[in-house]
């Protein structure tokens, strides 16, 4: 995974509460078993004219030229809502954004979003309104810093926010860990816990071979 | 650490999952299910093959076809959305090479994942359930501690048999006195999402407590569940008591005999301490909840059923995302949602597909027709509903009615390129998202209970459930 200290970038905004992950990504565009070839399918019901075409939508934030190259996603409440499917953190990814800006997150969403190098940063729906206003006026020249490793999120013309992230959150995006080998690290005590629990809670491990011919 | 003084529910079942300590309030937390389905599962099981880390015990993994498998009688592999079958035969594959057991297509216990897990006993009370689906949260049913996850995760659970996990924060929903007559768990999951709005439930663990809450049969308490993650919790959980081993015993997966009675001693003591803290608390009367019906776009668009398109004010929305719910729903402010035509009437899904929902709605449709105009479907949840249904001849009053019957899935609750409702058409749905162009190209979706959609398909237009109250009509 791709560590992520700090950033630099045009962000855009989408101050919609409750965008869910059907919007990030419809299910019509996830077409086979990979973690790739989403990001063309990315908000594709917003993006496009027509369900299932190509025709870029003028209206839509990211199809208008002050905004190519957004980074940076600014979000409003409870965003990425809705299904667990991590193809929407995958499709923004894909698509090149690094940070998502919002009051708050669901919180499958925002697991995903710290596997896979997407920072997830929460700052008040004032502080987001005003950083998007700020961005509104020239998107280009007023391009937003993500500082990770800091936690602060500032502009030329702005104070820094500060943001919090948990220490786990903050490790897998400065370190770009992957979680299993941390886990595996620990595989003794887990050995250990599953070998007591057995005698503990013996109906946790069924024998299903011996309850289907029972059945 | 350990929680001191009295606990919670949910604290009791966190404690002895905690296989470590990982600093910063998150702990190396025991799975002891995971479930997985083709849409989801498949690329997690994909991705770890693919690391060549096995699977630690697949003993305790299921995997079901329900996402994307069609739902037409006679159905095999083959589906209608777009590479769809791709997810079933690689899911398959994956499953088999790894040694988990999968409930296939023609497997007779097949069925939604939410659904057969507790069907199959296979979900137990103060067990740690994962699925990468965010309807996993129904499982908190049985007193489990169940919640969805991502597809990585779901290949860390695969792998290490345990997930990393920040605790939760706490909240406890307690619904006073008794629901009235007519008024379902799916109108009082609506009736909370339309009061605290959401977001409302903030990542927390909630535990569904009160007298209104353990009156509910098991299947009435996996549809209130089932919609936490609405509500955006990590999840829900109720205290299992006798109405869940009533449920659960002799259940085909369950623990059996003396191992039943054992199990039940150390289930028994699964209820929230007197004094145990929640860091939020909701107390209100089952008596303030109606049947409910959506209006919008989100689950939170939701109003009594006999009232109209609520002003901003009063929608917990924002004026930007009202206007533009309205406008995507073909709805102007105080319009009456009664009165509303449908083309579309659904049955089914993780939320409202178990026998209990349609023997509820076959009772509103039998000796009736279907408004000519509505395009009505039922889609049993499993296999086992659809077969115990048919036994008891509610097969018949669905087909008679009008209603298409179907094999088991996930089918119409979501679109995924296949088959689906048409452009602007207005459905009335016993669903849980009525997201945009969540069942169809801009399909407008109205959510409320199995109920309201059979009144509302026989007369063609939103109706009221108690109007085909006994006697009535």
């Amino acid at each position: 995974m791709e560590p992520l200290r700090r950033i630099t970038a045009v962000a855009a905004p989408l101050l919609r509460d409750n965008i869910d992950t059907d919007a990030i990504i419809p299910s019509r565009e996830m077409r086979s078993v990979s973690k790739t070839g989403l990001a063309d399918g990315l908000f594709a019901g917003w993006r496009y004219r027509t369900i299932g075409g190509r025709d870029a939508d003028p209206r839509f934030v990211l199809n208008q030229a002050p905004y190519a190259g957004a980074r940076i996603l600014l979000g409003g409440e409870n965003f990425g809502c809705g299904s667990s499917r991590e193809h929407a953190v995958w499709a923004l990814r894909e698509y090149g954004f690094r940070v998502i800006i919002a009051p708050s997150f669901a919180p499958i969403f925002e697991g995903n979003c710290v596997r896979n190098g997407l920072a997830p940063v929460r700052l008040s729906v004032e502080t987001v309104a005003a950083l998007s206003s700020q961005v509104v006026l020239d998107p280009q020249a007023h391009r937003l810093t993500v500082d990770v490793e800091q936690g602060v999120v500032y502009s030329d013309a702005s104070e820094p926010h500060p943001f919090e992230l948990d220490g786990e959150s903050r490790a897998m995006l400065l370190e770009g860990l992957d979680a299993i080998d941390l886990t595996l690290k620990h595989l003794a005590d887990i050995d250990a816990f599953f070998a007591a629990d057995r005698t503990a809670r013996p109906w946790i491990y069924p024998d299903l071979a011996a309850m289907d011919h029972a059945s | 650490m350990a929680t001191m003084g009295p606990r919670s529910l949910f604290e009791k079942i966190w404690d002895p999952h905690a296989v470590r300590e990982l600093g910063d309030g998150s702990s190396l937390i025991a799975i002891d299910r995971i479930f997985l389905h083709e849409r989801t599962g498949s690329v997690a099981l994909k991705s770890l093959a693919e690391s060549g880390r096995p699977v630690l015990d697949p003993s305790r993994v299921f995997c079901t076809m329900d996402h994307i498998v069609d739902t037409t009688p006679g159905r095999g592999d083959a589906t209608r959305v777009p590479g769809g079958s791709a997810f079933i035969l690689e899911t398959r594959s994956a499953a088999e090479a790894a040694g988990i057991r999968v409930f296939d297509v023609r497997d007779p216990l097949q069925g939604i994942v939410h659904v057969i897990s507790p069907e199959l006993g296979l979900v137990l009370p103060g067990a740690t359930v994962v699925c990468p689906d965010s309807h996993t949260c129904t499982q908190g049913a049985m007193g489990a501690f169940a919640w969805g996850i991502g597809s990585t995760e779901a290949e860390h659970a695969l792998a290490t048999g345990t997930l990393r996990i920040k605790r939760p924060r706490t909240m406890r929903i307690s619904v006073e006195g008794r629901l009235a007559p007519g008024v379902t768990a799916k109108d009082l999951a609506l009736h909370i999402l339309a009061r605290y709005g959401a977001a409302g439930g903030r990542g927390c663990a909630v535990e569904y407590a009160g007298g209104a809450v353990r009156a509910l049969d098991m299947e009435a308490r996996m549809t209130l569940c089932n919609m936490a993650t609405e509500f955006s919790a990590m999840t829900a959980l109720i205290a299992p008591d006798e109405t869940t081993f009533s449920y659960l015993r002799g259940r085909r997966y369950a623990p059996q005999g003396a191992l039943f009675e054992r199990a039940m001693g150390v289930w028994r003591a699964l209820a929230s301490d007197p004094g145990a803290r929640f860091d939020h608390e909701i107390v209100f009367d089952a008596g303030e909840v109606s049947p409910m019906v959506t209006w919008g776009t989100s689950p939170q668009h939701a109003v009594a059923i006999d009232a109209c398109v609520p002003p901003v004010e009063a929608s917990g929305t924002t004026p930007e995302a009202h206007a533009r719910a309205l406008q995507y729903m073909g709805l102007e402010l105080g319009q009456s949602l009664i009165g509303l035509p449908i083309t579309g009437a659904f049955i089914g899904s993780c939320t409202n597909s178990r026998l209990s929902d349609l023997r509820r709605a076959a009772a509103i449709l039998r000796g009736r027709k279907v408004a000519h105009g509505v395009r009505a479907l039922c889609v049993p949840g499993s296999m086992a509903v659809k077969r115990a249904a048919e036994a008891e001849g509610l097969d018949k009053v669905f087909i008679e009615a009008g209603f298409e019957w179907r094999e088991s899935g996930c089918s119409l609750c979501f679109f995924a390129g296949g088959e689906s409702f048409g452009p602007r058409e207005r459905v009335v749905s016993s669903t849980n998202r009525n997201f945009e162009s969540r069942q169809g190209p801009e399909t407008r979706t109205h959510i409320a209970s199995p109920e309201t959609v059979a009144a509302s398909a026989l007369t063609g237009c939103i109706t009221d459930p108690r109007d085909f109250a006994a006697g009535e009509v």
